[in-house]
């Protein structure tokens, strides 16, 4: 096996528990099962992208894989290394490598510090360098991320979403991660910024042979960012396969709701799409349904979905889906 | 007509000195149509249509121009006499739906207070009439959900629960800031499906303002595309998104990554960023961002002129 196949990042049956209330709260202690044996491959070099609803457990995983929670269950190996329950200071040297960029640029940007600050703090942390690297340094970062030189003095405030965003891009990049889990970083941009934003990513990508997973609520542009998609429903992956496949042709009855539900722009109404509108809420992870998760919204579940899990089973090379009726083309 | 918009501008004065949020807006809107309003945070959409409510009620503010509802003058009406629009005539829903719910009432309670208020009729009578419209916004229990409290809702059911409110009136017209940006698609599509709905049965009019391209292709019957202030393309949906003028409307529609099909390496970006309103630029606001930009935009701002699908740009009128 060459070091570009292996996987970057792994996961065996991942998963989140937390608990929440008291023994003294109307129903006691109770167990939200947010992530549930989620076994995912990340390969160098390639974007997942994580879609699902809000509450599926996308952002959960996604801070799971970063080590900013503690796993309950199951495995995460960082280049085949076991890295489940390292201790903080053993993961320290890893964390260099393994990055995270937030939805909200304004509210993980210190208000009180230069920008340029800011971006320098990872290199004081982790790198052996001198002030004067550093400061070379945070110009080289600011010129990748297309900020000016001269911003390195403003202060978070005094730039536009779009632009705080790339202040946040270029302190994840600073200390030449592998590995960048990008948390809806979009998502609070206006518009007309989204696509600069989702190019330079794509940009720095390919100059610093990043991986990506990526989580976004706009299926498009997950689709645009995406080499490889994975549908979460209540804690678990449905779906998993390449981008465009599972958009053109998705197999599980939740992913085609989901996708078909999408708002796209056409110039002549041809009704071509179908949409199919999935009746109910979410249920809560609190007491997850039995069998299928998704059989009390699906329009196909049979008996068989209510008692019996479907396993997120490979159908064929790279294409994996978790129904006991996919619809495989 | 229900609605009429004439040359509304609407500016406060700051800290910085005055912001003109709104620079001369126009439009018109018919019984049981659909009028689509779209532009980024700061292009005034929001504002323009607290205006017409008569919300904006900050001492720091200027409302000029005309805003007609049924022929009736609203720009200077009371208080008062806006109130008893309010609600009854003209209903709105917002983006985050616990604005508009209290948290400490039932929904049942909460929605057939205002139908009391308004009408004047019995507390029975009122309640009745909230089961109905529940079922009608498709709670699948309207009886039991009208005793449940908003945060034993979820985001969708809370939003269903403040429409079925603004319908409570029969309103004539309906306002919607962006009641489906905070939700997924998924109950997006059953949100449009509703409106789409009720605009069919109950022939209101709908504002229905968002930033989201594909919704507005979906639901409105005309669009009015927005840009710090101003209103800078109108059209018939099928005018503005098969034939869009606007260096921003095609900029924009250009920029949204394609959901099937072959993807672009890259995507169309717009440069820059919207201007903020303390500082715009001399000529056309889009100016600095527009790729086709030449001399006339840098001193003159372009206006809409008079046609059905016009487009506030001298490149536009040029042609």
């Amino acid at each position: 096996m060459t070091d570009l196949d292996r996987p970057i990042l792994e996961t065996r049956s991942l998963a989140k528990r937390f608990s929440i209330g008291t023994r003294f709260s109307a129903e006691g202690r109770r167990t939200v099962h947010a992530v549930d044996n989620v076994s995912l491959t990340v390969r160098r070099g390639e974007t997942v992208g994580l879609v699902g609803e809000s509450g599926c457990g996308k952002s959960t995983l996604a801070r799971c894989l970063v080590r900013l929670y503690d796993i309950t269950d199951g495995k995460l190996l960082f280049e085949g290394n076991d890295i489940t329950s390292k201790s903080l200071s053993e993961l320290r040297p890893l964390r260099r490598r393994l990055q995270m960029v937030f939805q909200d640029p304004s509210a993980s940007l210190n208000p009180r510090r230069r920008v340029g600050d800011l971006v320098a703090e990872p290199l004081r942390i982790h790198g052996k360098l001198s002030s004067r690297e550093i400061t070379a340094r945070v110009a080289k970062l600011f010129e990748l991320v297309g900020l000016l030189p001269d911003h390195v003095m403003r202060y978070p405030h005094e730039f536009s979403g779009g632009q705080r965003q790339r202040v946040g891009i270029a302190r994840a990049i600073a200390l030449n991660p592998d590995l960048v889990v990008l948390d809806e970083p979009v998502s609070a941009l206006d518009v007309s910024v989204q696509a600069q934003i989702v190019n330079l990513l794509a940009d720095l990508q390919e100059k610093l042979k990043l991986t990506y997973i990526f989580i976004a609520h706009d299926l498009s542009v997950v689709r645009q960012v995406s080499t490889r998609i994975a549908v979460m429903y209540l804690g678990s992956i449905v779906e998993e396969g390449p981008a465009e496949e599972v958009f053109a042709t998705p197999a599980h009855p939740y992913s085609q709701a989901l996708i078909s539900a999408v708002p796209v722009v056409e110039t002549t109404p041809t009704g071509a799409r179908k949409r199919i509108i999935l009746t109910g809420d979410v249920p809560s992870p609190l007491k997850p349904p039995s069998g299928c998760r998704f059989h009390p919204r699906c329009p196909i579940a049979v008996d068989r979905c209510r008692s019996e899990r479907p396993e997120l089973k490979e159908h064929r090379p790279g294409r994996k889906v978790a129904c006991h009726f996919p619809t495989l083309t | 007509m229900i609605l009429s918009v004439r040359d509304l501008k609407v500016s406060f004065r700051t800290h910085d000195g005055p912001v003109r949020a709104i620079d001369g807006v126009s439009f018109d809107l018919e019984e049981s149509e659909i009028l689509g309003v779209v532009g980024e945070s700061g292009s005034g959409k929001t504002v323009s249509l607290l205006a017409v409510m008569g919300l904006i009620t900050d001492p720091n503010a200027t409302i000029e121009g005309s805003i007609r509802y049924k022929g009736r003058e609203l720009v200077g009406l009371s208080r008062r006499e806006l109130r008893r629009l309010r609600g009854n005539e003209i209903a709105m829903i917002f983006q985050d739906p616990m604005t508009a719910l209290t948290p400490v009432y039932t929904i049942g309670w909460q929605i057939a207070e205002q139908i009391r208020a308004h009408r004047g009729v019995s507390k029975a009578k009122a309640m009745a009439r909230v089961e109905q419209l529940l079922a009608e916004v498709n709670f699948p229990n309207p009886h039991e959900a009208m005793s449940r409290y908003p945060h034993q809702l979820s985001g969708g059911m809370r939003q269903r629960a403040v429409i079925a409110m603004a319908l409570s009136c029969d309103p004539a017209l309906l306002v919607a800031d962006e009641p489906t940006t905070a939700l997924d698609v998924t109950v997006q599509a059953g949100i449009l499906d509703l409106v789409r709905k009720l605009r069919a049965k109950h022939k209101s009019a709908v504002v229905f303002i968002t930033h989201d391209m594909g919704v507005v292709s979906e639901l409105a019957d005309r669009v009015m595309v927005m840009y710090a202030g101003r209103v800078v393309e109108r059209g018939t949906r099928t005018e503005l998104f098969s034939d869009p003028r606007h260096p921003y409307t095609r900029a924009l529609l250009g920029s949204i990554p394609p959901l099937t099909g072959q993807k672009p390496r890259r995507l169309p970006a717009i440069p820059g960023s919207p201007p903020s309103l303390l500082r715009l630029p001399q000529g056309c606001a889009f100016g600095p961002r527009c790729p086709v930009r030449y001399e006339p935009c840098e001193t003159g701002k372009p206006g809409l002129g008079s046609d059905a699908h016009a487009a506030a740009c001298f490149r536009v009128a040029q042609a």
